[in-house]
């Protein structure tokens, strides 16, 4: 991969433009972008839109079903679902786009130091990796939420941290084929020190597996924080996550159903498209792999 | 081929020896201690607790003494149930996970398999985008969602299985879907890869020009390389069969391993907790040992690595 992968100068079939082609013909994948787009713009506007707060009690209506007034029906202290539905969205999709990005920094960084570093230095940070991926992660991540209280930066951390390690495999295997160029031995040559090479000169060249990867981190993390807010690890009450909102929903599932299946039809239809869109991406970024 | 399994076991030891010392010292260096809730204690008495149960040592100490107790089988007590050791919760809880994750395990490898046979044979058809979209659909639906739809209609709506419990082969249907179904999900994607790409190779052109069966192309020749995929993955898919249903144990109230993890991070019970970690942590390096040996024996370039 010679140019990064939005490079719009070229003109012809520049990559950016051929898998923007590729994309456009996967139905499947389109259908993803379609609904994300409007899910989080939904999630994004919606909030300043509705009428009613997410947190307003009314114990005195209680749990109502869907109705004109509150579109999605209340829970039973008396909360408009939708509106909690539109805010739990967007801490839900804030932590999969927050917690992708600490993945990401550290992943990148790690893996591309590791690469162009080689030798022993690589064997040594590599090793580390394997180590980590080892561990039964969910089991520390639970530790670390139960032990270290849940405020929502450590969310972050906690699964930014588990999840950086394939991306380092991946940037490092990349950084690997890249680093003997001549691009590279060039801004050697030039006397620019290791730091600027890996940041301006390496790491462009590896964005497109690692944009793939990003797309298809973005689920698995909002699955994370819904897993652990479902445990009560995560998001706390008042605030509102679709995963939290999913474990209230199953705590008076008999009564009022449509508690849990709001929540959980638009929680999974997120991840399905999110899914969607990054196999999508891979086949119309690495076409060695695609079917066409 | 003994080499190989000698050094992979060499090296599980250094990991083991991290799990310990990162759980202990997360654990112990953590605000709040066991014995926080029991508000009417008076100080003699949590003193009296503390120095029971050696919390008052030096935190070296404590790790040196633990270890050493570790390595004997000996977790201790479990600080918040009396009565009973830590090695022997876990041997009353830890068979009814390991029970669980075999079932979910079944249920994943049967509908997998069969699901990716299936898509690979006739690719890009009907079939093919229907069961690939149903696998893609199996991934977007966590435990935690399925699980309690499945308990909304089969056993509220319908009531033809019990909501909960753990008790007749009737209780274990629920479960052991709910956790099988993501990994089901995965087995027939990786396992229509593997066979597309097997299935493209030279030596299947060559079978198909002997004028072989297709049902013995598939079965004799094909399936021994497009089931590496699945092999590769069943080693930590297992693992998280085995030790990541915390989740499902709790929406059914199933009394296993990983209920009993939660709950006892959630009471600050230290012994249970590390010693829980400890036994997810062998198994998960077991199981990715095996599932390595496996990919080994199946494929000879790997053993020449």
């Amino acid at each position: 991969m010679e140019k990064p992968a939005d490079s719009n100068t070229e003109q012809g079939a520049s990559l950016g433009r051929d898998a923007w082609r590729r994309l456009k013909r996967n139905r499947l994948a389109m259908a993803g972008l379609v609904v994300l787009v409007v899910v989080s713009g939904t999630v994004v506007v919606g909030p300043w839109m509705v009428s009613h707060s997410y947190e307003t009690q009314d114990t005195a209506l209680g749990a109502t079903a869907p109705n004109w007034n509150n579109w999605l029906g209340t829970d039973p202290l008396g909360r408009d679902l939708f509106s909690r539905m539109l805010y739990g969205g967007r801490v839900s999709l804030l932590v999969g786009l927050a917690a992708t990005a600490v993945s990401l920094l550290i992943g990148v960084l790690y893996g591309a130091t590791s690469g162009y570093l080689g030798g022993r230095a690589d064997a040594v940070m590599m090793r580390l990796v394997d180590i980590l991926y080892a561990l039964p992660f969910t089991v520390f991540v639970i530790i670390l939420m139960v032990f270290f209280g849940r405020n929502f930066l450590f969310l972050f951390l906690a699964i930014g941290a588990v999840e950086w390690l394939t991306m380092a495999r991946i940037v490092r295997g990349q950084v690997l084929t890249l680093r003997h160029r001549e691009f590279v031995e060039a801004a050697v040559v030039m006397g620019l020190p290791v730091w600027r090479i890996l940041l301006f000169h390496i790491i462009p060249n590896t964005l497109g597996p690692v944009i793939i990867y990003a797309t298809l981190t973005v689920p698995s993390v909002m699955l994370l924080e819904a897993f652990l807010s479902f445990l009560g690890l995560g998001v706390q009450p008042p605030m509102s996550s679709w995963g939290l909102l999913i474990k209230e929903g199953v705590d008076v599932m008999e009564e009022y159903p449509w508690l849990l299946l709001f929540p959980s039809v638009a929680f999974s239809m997120t991840l399905f498209a999110l899914n969607a869109l990054g196999d999508g991406l891979r086949d119309a970024l690495d076409p060695r792999t695609s079917r066409d | 081929m003994i080499g190989f399994v000698l050094r992979r076991t060499l090296e599980a030891i250094p990991v083991l020896l991290v799990v310990f010392t990162v759980a202990f010292f997360l654990v112990r260096l953590a605000p709040g201690g066991p014995f926080d809730s029991e508000k009417r204690a008076s100080p003699q008495v949590l003193q009296q607790l503390e120095s029971q149960y050696r919390l008052n040592e030096p935190l070296y100490s404590q790790y040196l003494d633990y270890l050493g107790g570790v390595l004997h089988g000996d977790f201790g007590p479990s600080f918040r149930k009396p009565g009973r050791t830590v090695s022997e919760w876990i041997a009353l809880r830890f068979p009814v996970s390991l029970e669980l994750g075999t079932y979910a395990l079944l249920v994943a490898l049967a509908v997998g398999m069969g699901a990716g046979l299936l898509a690979a044979l006739r690719p890009n058809s009907a079939l093919d985008h229907g069961t690939m979209s149903v696998a893609m659909l199996g991934i977007c639906l966590p435990g935690f969602v399925l699980g309690p739809l499945l308990v909304l209609v089969f056993a509220l709506w319908l009531g033809w299985l019990p909501v909960m419990g753990w008790s007749t082969p009737m209780h274990k249907i629920l479960p052991s879907i709910t956790l099988g179904a993501a990994y089901a999900a995965y087995i027939a994607r990786l396992a229509r890869g593997g066979m597309l790409e097997v299935l493209a190779q030279d030596f299947i052109r060559t079978a198909r020009a002997k004028g072989l069966s297709e049902t013995r192309i598939v079965l004799r020749h094909a399936l021994r390389g497009g089931v590496q995929p699945v092999v590769a993955f069943l080693g930590p898919a297992a693992a998280g069969l085995f030790t990541g249903s915390f989740v499902v144990e709790t929406i059914f109230q199933v009394p296993g391993l990983g209920r009993e993890f939660v709950e006892s991070a959630f009471n600050r019970d230290y012994t249970m907790v590390i010693g829980s970690v400890l036994v997810y942590a062998v198994l998960v390096v077991a199981l990715n040992l095996v599932a390595d040996i496996a990919l080994a024996l199946l494929d000879p370039r790997v053993r020449a690595q």
